[in-house]
C-alpha cells in the first residue's frame, strides 16, 4: 500500500515536471515552469475560496481555543516523532533527544500530546521534514512547483513531502473514514491557523502568486540553516547623494 | 568660588555623560520599548483591535516609523534597479513603498489577538554598526513565529530598523522579483505606477 501510493505520486510529480516543461514562460530563472504554476496556484485559490476556507472559518468560529490548542498539539507531537528522526539523520543528535523527551513528555503527561507541556518544561518545539533534510545534505531545492491541493514546494521539498506522507502513522491509518477525517481535520486546523495571515497578505502583495512564491523560497532556505538569516544582500551604493541624505535625516 | 566652578563642571559633564546614554539606546531595548508600548495600547483600543485600521496607521506612524530607514528597505526591494533611478523616482518609491509598508503593518496590528512577545537573548560587538534583534510572538493554540528586526546605527548613534523578517521571510526583500518583474515590463515608471494603483486600491477597502 506504501508503496504504490509513493509510486503514483513520483508518478505525479514527474507528470507535473513535464507538464511545466511545456508551458515555460521562462521569465524568471528560478521559476522555469512559471506559467504551469500560475495555473496551479489558480487552482488552488479556487478550491480554498470555494471550500477549505470556508469551513476553516467555521472551525475558528466555533472551536474554543483550548479545543484548537489541542487539535495542534495532537498533531504536532506525532510529528515531533519524525522531526526527531530528521534532527538525527541530519547530525543533530542532541535536538534529536530533545524531540524524543517531548514526545514521552507529552504523550504522558500531556494525555496523548493534547497538551504541549514539553514547551512549557523548557524543551522547545524544532520544525523538520525531509525536504530540510535533502537540503542539509546539499541537495539543492530545484525549480519551484506549485503542486494542487498542497500548495508551493519545489522539487526536493515535493521529494520529502512524498516521505514525509509515506512515513505518517496517520496516511497509514487502515480504516478509511478514520484517516480521512484525520487528515482533514489536521487541514482545517493548518489552514484556520492561518486565516489572518490572508487579510495581510492581500494587503501586501502587488501579486499574490510571486509573494507566496517568493516567501516559500526566503522560508524554506530559513528552515533548512536552522533559522540564520541571510547576511548581506547585493545593495547598491546610493549614488546621487543629496537626496538621501535629506531623507534620512528629514 | 573655585569649589562651585568645579562642581558646576562636574555637573555639565556628567549631564552630558547621561544625555550621551540616554541617546544611544540599544537595539534590543529600542525593539522591546517599542514593542511594548504599541501592543499596550493595541491591547486596550478596541477600535484597532476590531479593524479600524486608519487608527492603526496613526499609531504606527507616531510610535514606529520615526525608528525604521524606509530609504534604505525601498533601495533594498528595488535591488539592483535602484541605480537607474533618479532622485525625484527614488523620493516616489519611497513614499509609495513606505505607505504598502506601514498599511500591511498596520492591518496585522488589527489581526492582534493576545499574543505576548518574547525577547530572545541578544549581544553584540560594540563596533557593530548592523544587527538582527530577535524575537518570538507566541499564542496559545499556536505554533511561535519568528520576528526578527534588522537595524543599522545611524551617525548619530539612533539605531533604525531597515529590514523584518517574519519566519525567517523578509518583508523587504520579498518585494524584490515581484518589483524587478514591473520594471522589466514597464520601467520605473511602471513600478511606480503599479505601487500607486495597489495602494489607492487598498485604501478604497
Amino acid at each position: 500500500m506504501i508503496r504504490d501510493k509513493l509510486i503514483a505520486s513520483l508518478a505525479l510529480s514527474a507528470a507535473l515536471l513535464l507538464g511545466g516543461c511545456a508551458t515555460t514562460t521562462a521569465n524568471n530563472p528560478k521559476d522555469p515552469i512559471e506559467g504551469f504554476n500560475r495555473a496551479m496556484f489558480s487552482f488552488n485559490e479556487g478550491l480554498d475560496a470555494a471550500i477549505i476556507k470556508p469551513v476553516s472559518k467555521g472551525y475558528d468560529a466555533v472551536m474554543p481555543p483550548p479545543a484548537k490548542s489541542g487539535v495542534i498539539n495532537f498533531f504536532g507531537n506525532i510529528s515531533d516523532v519524525f522531526i526527531a528522526l530528521n534532527n538525527l539523520i541530519q547530525g543533530k543528535p542532541a535536538e534529536a533527544a530533545s524531540d524524543v523527551g517531548r514526545v514521552l513528555i507529552n504523550t504522558t503527561i500531556g494525555i496523548l500530546g493534547l497538551f504541549d507541556v514539553a514547551s512549557d518544561a523548557g524543551l522547545e518545539k524544532h520544525e523538520e521534514d525531509f525536504g530540510q533534510t535533502f537540503g542539509r545534505w546539499g541537495i539543492g531545492p530545484g525549480a519551484y512547483v506549485v503542486i494542487p491541493f498542497f500548495g508551493p514546494r519545489n522539487v526536493r521539498d515535493t521529494a520529502g513531502l512524498i516521505l514525509d506522507a509515506t512515513v505518517n502513522p496517520i496516511g497509514n491509518i487502515q480504516h478509511t473514514p478514520t484517516r480521512n477525517a484525520f487528515i482533514a481535520t489536521h487541514l482545517i486546523s493548518k489552514r484556520a491557523d492561518l486565516l489572518s495571515a490572508d487579510k495581510i497578505i492581500e494587503e501586501a502583495a502587488l501579486d499574490k502568486y510571486s509573494y507566496l512564491r517568493d516567501a516559500y523560497v526566503q522560508q524554506r532556505n530559513y528552515l533548512v540553516n536552522d533559522g540564520v538569516l541571510p547576511k548581506k544582500r547585493d545593495e547598491p551604493v546610493a549614488p546621487s547623494i543629496p537626496f538621501t541624505l535629506k531623507d534620512i535625516f528629514k | 568660588m573655585k569649589r562651585l566652578f568645579r562642581l558646576v563642571i562636574g555637573f555639565v559633564i556628567f549631564f552630558q555623560i547621561f544625555a550621551a546614554t540616554a541617546q544611544e539606546i540599544s537595539p534590543d531595548v529600542l525593539i522591546k520599548n517599542i514593542t511594548n508600548e504599541v501592543l499596550d495600547i493595541v491591547r486596550h483600543d478596541t477600535d484597532i483591535r476590531s479593524g479600524n485600521t486608519r487608527k492603526a496607521i496613526e499609531l504606527i506612524e507616531l510610535k514606529m516609523a520615526p525608528h525604521a530607514n524606509f530609504t534604505r528597505m525601498t533601495s533594498l526591494a528595488v535591488g539592483k534597479d535602484w541605480r537607474q533611478t533618479t532622485a525625484d523616482q527614488r523620493k516616489i518609491l519611497v513614499d509609495e513603498f513606505r505607505t504598502l509598508l506601514v498599511r500591511t503593518y498596520a492591518k496585522s496590528l488589527t489581526e492582534y489577538r493576545n499574543q505576548t512577545p518574547y525577547f530572545k537573548p541578544f549581544k553584540m560587538h560594540p563596533t557593530e554598526t548592523e544587527v538582527i534583534v530577535r524575537t518570538e510572538v507566541r499564542q496559545s493554540g499556536s505554533k511561535p513565529i519568528q520576528l526578527d528586526y534588522e537595524l543599522e546605527k545611524q551617525e548619530d548613534g539612533e539605531w533604525k530598523v531597515f529590514d523584518i523578517y517574519v519566519a525567517g521571510i523578509s518583508l523587504v526583500t520579498n518585494y524584490r522579483n515581484s518589483f524587478s518583474q514591473e520594471i522589466s515590463a514597464g520601467g520605473i515608471a511602471g513600478l511606480i505606477a503599479s505601487l500607486r494603483t495597489k495602494n489607492t486600491q487598498v485604501a478604497k477597502k
